[in-house]
């Protein structure tokens, strides 16, 4: 009985000492992307997981909310003008609506779509990331975003471009016809251009 | 010994003086105006000796300022749909950008105190500034070939905040609009509620009906004014205004009742008079008082409200100390609209544009409704476009219609009148025109413009080409 609990208190201070170790062996504050001796989430795996948020946000405005009661069901127009048309504002839009309400929440992040065919020239390509970026995404049919560092204004960024395919029609048939569109030649599943995150690295 | 008490004396004169010099700069009071550095811009110079509406904070530095600017100016911005908004510039990609016109604070192109460099729109920049960013703009629309870089916002084609009514496929929408559209009605002058929409319930009240009690009856006229006036028809009796606090304080009398009493039934036309300049000295917020700190030994007391002899427009000679207040252009008791719509705007502004009304071809609308040659609504009055109409609905879709009282709202540039104002009765193309006619303005819209403001012009030119690729595929 006694080396029964000799055993069990011994099992629990190696335990306790085991616990108060690791306790101990962690850095006060390890930041999201980890610390010297501590790994966090990667920058990948980070921005990545920003994107699905995005993509998926968008693809189901597009899908659920405009593509369904624009071009199916024809109960509201779906336009650039939303407010002066009384319309619903285009996918793009509600992205860079969001983008725009994040930059001005926090500067721990920033996202923006970009094209290498953009209707609004503001959004073509600036930085030769960017340039890189896209060029990649579109080589590779969106199959493999890309990932780089770059230093704007003296700070270095982690930034990642991921690839903006046409989910639907409506995206094809939109980019083609706009008066300012370079490209009248889009296609359903091709990529247009790319949602670029950065991620100021410490 | 002498020495020691020059010192003495000259060290606590050193001292008082610095310490009442620092205290006026904190807590107000006339010597204040020794501190500004340079003559303040006209849409500012009224709140001068307000320091706190700009500087919020003595050590915050540049952020400190915005604060300053956004408290006032940035629901403006936001209803604008702000062409160049700070998240644009905050963004990491613009950073060199920003490098070269840091436009994520306002005071950078518009400094205040910098008479010598202050253009239109209080802009401090070199007229250029445009090119900073869009100089190869060009490339993607060739009508810009060649045009001067400081071009951009003064020819009535863009403007760097508000593009509402400047855009291209506004442009291309309405281009063909003629100038004078078929049916000339201003719009909501008509306006009645949806029959659907709650309306409160309203008895209208004859002189007979008055409370006011005998001590505080004043002059018969009051009360005969009163009983024609819109008060009296909404059912709003004597003490309606001069007992704010009936309930709560049966006996008090507010003999003057001042704009917070009207404010409380006037809600957006009492917070849109402080945003313009006629009652922007009243502002809430504008001043902060500091008297509990000092034991109020310095002067501390919120700016009077606007006289005329602080005007930077030519005002009337003898008017120059009326104070604005809501009863200046309304008059108690009689709340005459008729009045308060061109009148009162004659009894103090001095200018050509005010001077030359009465001959316009607007006024003369005005005469022809009252004479019953024109339907209701025909006429166009000063308040139709310096106070217009709003059309407000709320989260429910209750709809309100408010006479905006901010009357510089739509003013700088005048091209924000074309949605509010001039696209009721009026063409685009004739509208951005006259705008663009500073001559046409003086003489109060007397003739046709003189002024042709061709991006219209060149939006038909895109129009015209687009639809010969189309033919061709």
């Amino acid at each position: 009985m006694t080396k029964k609990l000799t055993i069990a208190a011994s099992c629990t201070a190696l335990a306790c000492a085991g616990v108060l170790a690791m306790g101990l062996g962690t850095p006060a504050k390890a930041g999201l992307f980890g610390s010297d001796d501590k790994k966090g989430v990667s920058y990948e795996t980070f921005t990545d997981m920003l994107h699905l948020v995005m993509a998926s946000d968008r693809a189901i405005y597009t899908k659920k909310v405009v593509a369904r009661l624009a071009a199916k069901e024809k109960v509201i127009k779906a336009s650039e003008h939303f407010e002066d048309e009384k319309a619903l504002p285009l996918p793009a839009q509600m992205f860079r609506f969001g983008s725009e309400m994040v930059s001005s929440k926090t500067d721990k992040f920033a996202y923006q779509l970009l094209s290498l065919w953009p209707i609004n020239k503001q959004n073509a390509p600036r930085t030769e990331t960017e340039k890189k970026g896209l060029a990649f995404i579109a080589e590779n049919k969106g199959e493999k975003p890309f990932y780089s560092e770059e230093e704007l204004g003296g700070k270095n960024y982690f930034t990642a471009v991921y690839a903006d395919v046409a989910v639907a029609g409506p995206c094809v048939t939109c980019h083609n016809a706009h008066k300012d569109s370079p490209r009248t030649d889009f296609k359903l599943g091709e990529v247009m251009g790319g949602v670029v995150i950065r991620v100021p690295m410490n | 010994m002498r020495n020691k008490l020059l010192w003495l004396v000259w060290i606590t004169a050193t001292l008082m003086g610095g310490g009442a010099v620092a205290a006026t700069m904190h807590y107000g009071g006339d010597f204040r105006s020794v501190f500004l550095i340079g003559k303040t811009t006209s849409g500012h110079h009224q709140i001068e000796m307000a320091c706190d509406a700009c500087h919020t904070d003595m050590f915050g530095g540049i952020d400190a300022l915005q604060k300053g600017c956004v408290t006032c100016h940035g629901d403006e911005l936001k209803a604008a749909n702000d062409s160049h908004p700070r998240s644009k510039f905050i963004d990491p990609r613009n950073a060199d950008r920003v490098a070269v016109l840091d436009a994520r604070y306002c005071v950078t192109c518009h400094r205040e105190h910098q008479p010598g460099i202050t253009n239109a729109m209080a802009v401090t920049l070199p007229t250029d500034y445009c090119a900073l960013c869009h100089q190869d703009i060009a490339k993607n629309r060739p009508s810009h070939e060649g045009l001067a870089f400081d071009t951009c916002g003064n020819s009535g084609c863009h403007n760097f905040h508000d593009n509402r009514a400047l855009y291209e496929d506004f442009l291309e929408k309405r281009h063909g609009e003629p100038d004078f559209k078929e049916v000339l009605l201003v719009a909501l002058s008509n306006w009645t509620p949806p029959a659907d929409q709650p309306k409160p319930e309203r008895k209208a009240l004859r002189a007979l009906d008055a409370d006011a009690p005998a001590a505080h009856r004043g002059a018969l006229k009051h009360t005969a004014d009163w009983a024609a006036s819109g008060h009296a028809a909404a059912g709003v009796n004597c003490s309606g205004c001069h007992q704010p606090r009936k309930r709560t304080r049966p006996d008090e009398w507010v003999a003057a009742p001042a704009a917070k009493e009207c404010a409380a039934c006037h809600t957006a036309e009492a917070k849109t008079f402080t945003e313009g300049k006629h009652g922007m000295r009243q502002r809430d917020g504008l001043w902060v008082s500091r008297k509990d700190d000092f034991l109020g030994l310095f002067e501390d007391k919120g700016l009077p409200p606007m006289t005329p002899a602080l005007a930077r427009l030519p005002m009337k000679d003898d008017v120059h100390a009326t104070a604005l207040t809501c009863n200046t252009c309304h008059g108690a008791h009689k709340y005459d609209v008729k009045f308060a719509q061109v009148d009162a705007c004659e009894s103090c502004h001095a200018d050509d544009h005010t001077k030359a009304f009465r001959m316009s071809p607007h006024n003369s609308l005005v005469d022809r409704e009252a004479s019953g040659d024109l339907p209701k609504g025909s006429g166009v009055t000063c308040a139709t476009c310096h106070m217009p109409k709003h059309l407000v609905r709320d989260d429910y879709g209750t709809e309100k219609v408010f006479v905006t009282h901010n009357q510089n709202d739509n003013l700088r540039p005048n091209e924000k009148m074309i949605r509010t104002v001039c696209a009721d009765c009026h063409g685009l193309r004739f509208t951005i025109d006259a705008l663009a006619d500073p001559a046409l303005i003086k003489n109060n819209f007397k003739g046709k413009p003189a002024h042709h403001v061709e991006s219209i012009d060149w939006v038909e030119n895109r129009m015209r080409e687009r639809a010969r690729r189309q033919q061709q595929q």
